[in-house]
């Protein structure tokens, strides 16, 4: 097994939605997506933003883009005006994600 | 094949004010468009107009509209902006006044396109049964009903396509969506059926792509930003519109930014949902249907885009009051910075539950240590060299919220050393506006166009 860090293979945008926040995650080479595919879980991304995301993570899939979309419900203080954080509107969740490392397999 | 060059000129109320005068200016583009309206900008807008009703829309379209109108008429280019916000007629009319003075009023045809406001009709909509349910939390309006600020519904391409055919050249909307603006001269241009759904949600993500401005041609890019070149003098996005529903990305020669796969994939994925159902009220786009590829430098294909049957109801965005917030900064350095500024927040905590303050939220935060990745981040590290303490407050009680601003500077001489950064002065109290989604039946509202 190697560890491998998502920056190094991924690019990703954020922004929010109320008081969810989504995260798109794109491989840099499409030939990579079927390695967030199967290590960033919504599970993995849950643990991840723990203290950050209060709710639910729900993933979808768009392999025609390389991409998966994370929302991140529960997630921006109350969104929008209500929010008082710093980042009320998660535009750095997705450099946040990308710190994310995953164990993958040796010849990956 | 015919073709159409669509140009987006600004991504939000404050993005850059040489974008649209580029887009205009170096070189060939057949409609600008511009969105200036996020969810709380509308309730902005309104508190503008209840002090002068001759006030209520994007100032900076009309400041724009004196620099541009000459181009913009010798150059044959139409504008389509929901710029005109909660008081479209007033914007128009100023516009009217400009192309007039400018000596080019008969080249000019403004169209103003509204009846998305609808703050007048709660009462009557609510006794009619339109409750107006929170999206999220299904509870209705009716106990917020006198807190409302502003309510408007977003409406789609279809006056704007009315505007285009009968011969306006500068639109002026209130709450229409951001994508309408783009889709609304493809349907006008290239005759397409308002029921075909893939046409429909073709021009839906078209407008998607560019409805942010720079952000999809290099701007705040994560993939290699520090390659991206001249941004400077970042060249705004273009949508090369094809009849036949393929469009490409691009932008003008020579200016800076970059547009590529990966510049665009960004864009498609911001503030998106379940990609494969994106509602707009013209259509339902489906996200994974998109095929994308480079097509030469700075040039980005879609094409096969798919689509669904618009619902029957518009989303609503309505704004009431919810209380008061504040926040208050100070600075504290090595050594120990992170531990000064715990303590600072913990002494003030002590303080507000001596003085009997009720909040309803109190947010401490380290900027430079976790105020944006959290947990993922946090340090203890007594090395860090300096960190901005950071505390939020937001309630109910005016009172409290007003006595919590005058409790950050005492903690200069009355806290931990090696403190500052209160040159600011007091935090101010600001008046929450909140965000309450709503959906409504599609025919309990008119979308209305007026010609000046």
């Amino acid at each position: 097994m190697k560890i491998i860090q998502l920056k190094d293979i991924a690019h990703a945008r954020s922004g929010d939605k109320g008081d969810s926040a989504n995260v798109g995650l794109i491989a840099i080479n499409p030939e990579n997506f079927s390695i967030l595919q199967k290590y960033v879980t919504a599970k993995k991304v849950k643990e991840h933003f723990k203290g950050i995301c209060l709710g639910e993570v729900e993933r979808y899939e768009l392999p025609n883009l390389g991409a998966l979309n994370f929302m991140l419900h529960n997630s921006l203080g109350g969104g929008g005006t209500l929010s008082l954080k710093t980042d009320a509107q998660g535009k750095t969740y997705a450099a946040a994600l990308l710190r994310m490392f995953i164990e993958v397999d040796e010849n990956l | 094949m015919k073709s159409i060059r669509i140009a987006a000129g600004q991504g939000f109320w404050g993005d850059w004010l040489e974008a649209p005068k580029n887009q205009v200016r170096q070189g060939p583009i057949d409609y600008l468009i511009m969105d200036y309206l996020a969810e709380l900008t509308m309730s902005i807008m309104m508190k503008q107009k209840r002090k002068n009703p001759l006030l209520g829309y994007a100032s900076d379209f009309v400041d724009l509209m004196s620099e541009i109108l000459p181009d913009i008429a010798k150059k044959n280019i139409k504008v389509l902006s929901n710029a005109g916000g909660v008081n479209p007629v007033a914007c128009a009319k100023a516009v009217r006044e400009i192309a007039n003075k400018l000596g080019i009023g008969d080249k000019i045809k403004i169209a103003a396109v509204y009846g998305d406001d609808i703050s007048g009709r709660i009462n009557e909509l609510l006794e009619k049964g339109h409750l107006l349910k929170n999206m999220e939390t299904g509870e209705p309006i009716t106990a917020l009903k006198d807190q409302i600020q502003s309510a408007n519904v977003y409406l789609g391409a279809d006056g704007m396509v009315e505007a285009l055919k009968n011969g306006a050249n500068i639109i002026i909307a209130g709450r229409v969506t951001d994508t309408g603006l783009t889709l609304a001269p493809m349907i006008h241009e290239f005759g397409w059926s308002m029921t075909d759904w893939d046409k429909m949600a073709t021009g839906t993500i078209a407008g998607h792509t560019i409805e942010c401005g720079a952000q999809c041609s290099g701007g705040n890019c994560s993939y290699q930003w520090e390659s991206i070149p001249d941004m400077a003098n970042v060249g705004f996005p273009i949508i090369e519109a094809h009849e036949d529903g393929t469009f490409f990305v691009t932008k003008h020669e020579g200016t800076g930014g970059r547009i590529d796969i990966r510049t665009v994939k960004e864009q498609l994925v911001y503030e998106m949902g379940d990609p494969k159902s994106y509602i707009t009220p013209d259509c339902i786009a489906d996200f994974s249907s998109i095929q994308i590829a480079d097509a030469g430098p700075n040039r980005v294909k879609i094409w096969g885009i798919k689509g669904q049957p618009k619902t029957e109801f518009y989303k609503v965005s309505i704004s009431y009051v919810d209380g008061w917030k504040a926040v208050g900064t100070l600075v504290y350095t090595w050594p120990d910075a992170v531990k000064k500024a715990k303590v600072a927040g913990e002494i003030l905590r002590a303080r507000f539950e001596k003085l009997g303050l009720k909040f309803d939220d109190i947010l401490t935060e380290l900027v430079g240590v976790n105020s944006c990745h959290g947990a993922l981040t946090d340090s203890e590290d007594p090395n860090i060299p300096e960190v901005t303490f950071r505390i939020g407050v937001r309630g109910h009680d005016q009172k409290s919220v007003e006595r919590f601003t005058r409790e950050i500077a005492p903690l200069i001489l009355t806290g931990p050393p090696s403190v500052t950064g209160f040159a600011g002065g007091r935090p101010n109290v600001q008046e929450i506006l909140a965000y309450w989604p709503a959906l409504i039946k599609k025919e309990t509202v008119q979308s209305v166009v007026d010609y000046f």
